[in-house]
């Protein structure tokens, strides 16, 4: 077994009075590719935003490579992080969106480079390499001169696929990173992750891609209502689902 | 010809009585009538002599004047600008105490009119009679002259308006574009510098062509405190000769000409701004560039873009 990236411990989250997350468990083995499925309003895209800490927790512990999220203990008492803290916690993280947010005003090779350059301060010759061989990666190397706005919907999430990796992170956050395409554009954006998943970038993907999760995820987590309904081997839960809910919602997306 | 035409027959073009504009043209014919008797009554009016207006239209005084308003609308609109930017900012800050700052910034500028504004600045003497601390100290009258009483007073009130321009150009961004920033370890300073206001642009350009117009005319005001902008100038004439009305009508048709070319400023601007997001960096640079004094045309040009002029019209002299 290798060691846990992410360790989360009864985490509950509330919006107001709503309780989004009520006491997740949960850990996640560096390689892994560990994904989230569940119907909308389950939780999961707030937990995958707990993990950057884009959200807070309200109570219980989450840390990321044996640190915690958002928090620092010394002497058994927690001290909040200042918001430059929270920033350098986040660069190790990459996180893809549904609705992809590139930066509107800048090329593909542009919003490739950016973070390298302004967060690690790496020089621009050095970056703008790296960044080509990324984009190079996600079959887009032609296409490093065009706004967002010039590009397909597959295409700019491959950017920010490219963009996300070009701070070298750990782990990588994917919040349905297809859901938000037309459905011939799905299979590009889900090859370049298959890839990503090969080459043993540890993951977690929140995703409606059940094809996805049985052919390349490692471990299957099913969520409803703020909390994980049950969890295993992808194959075992999408073929043989134990609980009610599991099985209800398997048999409306299959 | 016979029956109905057949379909490839659709490019003949289309041959109808229009449709007409009945009162349309007779109101049309009694404005120019209405118009043509003004003209008139001006023309051949014995009270007013034009021989003063052309004498003094192009006169050493009123080409000061003139100087004074234009770098008194400039300069007011760039500190409005910076300080826009910076309220703005602090404005949509966590920080408590930043946000409070700028809040009570724009309720006091904004909720005091820019007459009174200006009346004070040029009375600071009559609260602080002397500026600084102990040896280092200046008299305030040799500080605050009347060009720095107008600059301070139309300046910071300026910068209240603006900062509720930038602060809306600002929420305009979508949140995914700072939260992905933010996912990617960037801090506060450049997701705002570097992801945010370069976008809010777009839509915080527009209106400032809208600010330039009214600054223009706002100066006027500071003839109060003796500040030697156009119409005081123009006053300082009339109060010589007694040409009152002939002098008013020079300040406004100075007044009118840089009114028309801020208007055909901001037109140009909101034609651009108003395209889609598409492309919207290259856009922005060529802007920025035309912004430059004595900057004539924009260095990348597509297809159906026109050269268009814009320093000259509001820094020419």
């Amino acid at each position: 077994m290798s060691a846990p990236m992410v360790t989360a411990e009864n985490v509950h989250k509330s919006f107001g009075h709503v309780e989004v997350l009520k006491g997740i468990d949960l850990e996640v083995r560096t390689g892994q590719v560990f994904c989230v499925l569940g119907p909308s309003g389950s939780g999961k895209s707030t937990l995958l935003r707990c993990i950057n800490h884009l959200e807070r927790i309200d109570a219980g512990r989450l840390s990321v490579d044996g640190q915690l999220v958002g928090y620092r203990e010394r002497s058994g008492k927690l001290y909040e992080l200042n918001e430059n803290e929270v920033a350098d916690q986040r660069r190790d993280i990459g996180m893809v969106f549904q609705r992809f947010n590139l930066f509107a005003h800048m090329t593909a090779l542009q919003n490739v480079m950016l973070a390298p350059m302004d967060v690690r301060r790496l020089p621009k010759a050095e970056v703008r390499e790296h960044a080509m061989q990324l984009l190079g990666r996600v079959g887009l190397a032609d296409q490093a001169q065009k706004y967002p706005s010039q590009l397909s919907g597959g295409q700019q999430q491959r950017v920010a696929i490219a963009r996300a990796l070009a701070m070298k992170p750990k782990l990588m956050l994917f919040d349905e990173p297809t859901s938000a395409l037309d459905p011939e554009l799905v299979g590009e954006v889900l090859d370049v992750m298959r890839d990503l998943a090969a080459s043993g970038m540890t993951m977690i993907v929140v995703t409606h891609e059940i094809a996805f999760a049985r052919e390349v995820g490692d471990h299957l987590v099913f969520m409803d209502s703020g909390v994980v309904v049950e969890q295993g081997a992808p194959r075992d839960v999408l073929s043989n689902p134990q609980h009610k809910r599991t099985q209800t919602f398997l048999s409306k997306v299959l | 010809m016979s029956g109905l035409p057949a379909p490839t027959d659709a490019k003949t073009p289309i041959r109808a009585i229009p449709v007409r504009h009945w009162g349309q043209q007779v109101s049309g014919v009694i404005v120019l009538a209405a118009l043509v008797a003004f003209i008139y009554a001006v023309a051949t009016n014995e009270n007013l002599d034009w021989s003063i207006i052309a004498a003094n239209l192009f006169g050493p005084t009123i080409l000061s004047g003139l100087w004074v308003t234009i770098s008194l609308t400039v300069l007011s609109l760039i500190i409005g600008a910076a300080l826009g930017v910076t309220v703005a900012v602090m404005r949509l800050s966590p920080n408590r105490v930043l946000n409070s700052v700028a809040g009570g910034y724009i309720w006091a500028f904004r909720g005091t009119p820019v007459l009174v504004q200006l009346l004070l600045w040029f009375n600071l003497a009559l609260f602080f009679p002397r500026l600084g601390l102990g040896e280092f100290s200046l008299d305030t009258n040799t500080v605050i002259t009347a060009f720095v009483a107008a600059l301070l007073g139309l300046g910071l009130n300026e910068g209240a308006y603006m900062a509720e321009i930038v602060r809306g150009g600002i929420l305009s961004v979508d949140h995914g574009q700072s939260e992905a920033a933010m996912a990617l370890g960037m801090r506060r300073r450049s997701t705002m510098f570097k992801i945010v206001l370069p976008q809010a642009m777009r839509v915080i350009i527009p209106p400032m062509g809208n600010e330039l117009i009214t600054m223009l005319k706002m100066t006027s005001l500071v003839t109060v405190i003796a500040a030697p902008d156009l119409l005081n100038r123009a006053q300082v004439i009339s109060s010589r000769n007694f040409y009152i009305f002939e002098l008013l009508i020079v300040a406004s048709i100075w007044y009118l000409a840089l009114t028309t070319i801020s208007t055909l400023i901001q037109m140009r601007l909101e034609k651009r701004f108003a395209r889609g997001v598409a492309g919207v960096a290259p856009r922005r640079r060529r802007i920025l560039l035309n912004l430059k004094p004595g900057r004539v045309t924009s260095p990348v040009i597509t297809p159906g873009d026109r050269p268009v002029v814009y320093a000259k019209g509001g820094a020419g002299s």
